[in-house]
């Protein structure tokens, strides 16, 4: 994502000091994410090494894909409202960037609703976490990215109740570029998950 | 507002057709995954329609197109070493 004029913002801050400062923090945001594509290779990895490990516990078969396919467009709209907030943000309409930004939030909470549901559907059906290695590592890999979901909700609601406050263009808190794109990464990872972990096992 | 990074980024109206089409590709990806007739094509399409999806987002909504290269480099380097990662231990495992 382009990068925003927080030397407007620093107090008694250097203009291009400012600008330096964001660019640090946008290059180790992009460090940051290039290290989570390790995380979440590994643990898509791991997936499908014991992805015919069921022992005597549900396997695939019990996946609902319609109903995680509703839930993966829910997840893929909710980048489309985040870049719609980044856009407004640039533009400075801080109105319209909370409207984004509360939507985009929901979106993810919606998301999350459906995980919850979903692991409790087969909880029931006894695809529990020490079932066996399939279900182990199943959870494990879609219970972190929802971690990473619940992270990313709370960073969207504390930038939410800061523009409230007036302090969106604030640099010395959080930034809705870099909350966009670790939002967007949240929604890269469920595209692989959704392809790998859900519709190619259910063949 | 607009600084010169953001004067090139795409407008409004591009984020929605980008959005339409990421839509249009996941139903494509559910609807094939169906189809008894493709058996031996399903999977290499579901992850070639992934890979485009992937593709879009991170183009597009992280704007990973417009920025400087170095920024890519970093990015794509933690992509390359998932895939190898994956790939070397699958086949460590003997499991491709």
């Amino acid at each position: 994502m382009a990068s925003h004029p927080v030397a407007e913002t620093l107090p008694g801050g250097h203009a291009e000091s400012g600008h330096d400062i964001h660019r640090i923090r946008k290059t180790a945001m992009w460090v940051f994410l290039g290290s989570e594509c390790l995380f979440f290779g590994a643990m898509i990895a791991t997936f499908l090494l014991y992805r015919n490990s069921t022992g005597d516990g549900p396997g695939p078969e019990i996946f609902d894909i319609p109903f995680t396919s509703a839930s993966s467009f829910v997840l893929l709209m909710s980048s489309l409202t985040m870049v719609l907030a980044h856009d407004a943000f640039e533009r400075g309409d801080s109105r319209q960037a909370r409207v984004w930004l509360g939507g985009t939030a929901l979106l993810g909470s919606t998301f999350l609703a459906g995980q919850i549901f979903e692991f409790t559907e087969f909880i029931h059906e006894g695809l529990t976490l020490p079932t066996s290695p399939f279900a182990s590592s199943f959870y494990m890999l879609t219970g972190f990215h929802g971690i990473h979901v619940a992270v990313g909700v709370m960073l969207l609601m504390a930038m939410f109740i800061l523009s409230l406050n007036g302090r969106l263009y604030d640099d010395r808190g959080l930034n809705v570029e870099l909350v966009g794109l670790y939002w967007h990464f949240v929604d890269i990872v469920w595209i692989v998950i959704f392809t790998v972990v859900y519709l190619l096992q259910v063949l | 507002m607009t600084t010169d990074d953001t004067a090139h980024l795409p407008a409004a109206r591009t984020y929605w057709m980008i959005a339409a089409v990421l839509f249009v590709v996941t139903a494509i990806e559910v609807a094939i995954a169906y189809v008894e007739r493709l058996a031996d094509l399903v999977a290499p399409m579901l992850i070639i329609l992934g890979a485009i999806k992937f593709g879009i987002v991170v183009a597009f909504f992280m704007h990973l197109k417009f920025e400087k290269p170095l920024m890519k480099s970093l990015f794509l380097i933690g992509v390359a070493g998932a895939i190898i990662l994956f790939i070397v231990v699958l086949a460590t495992f003997r499991a491709l």
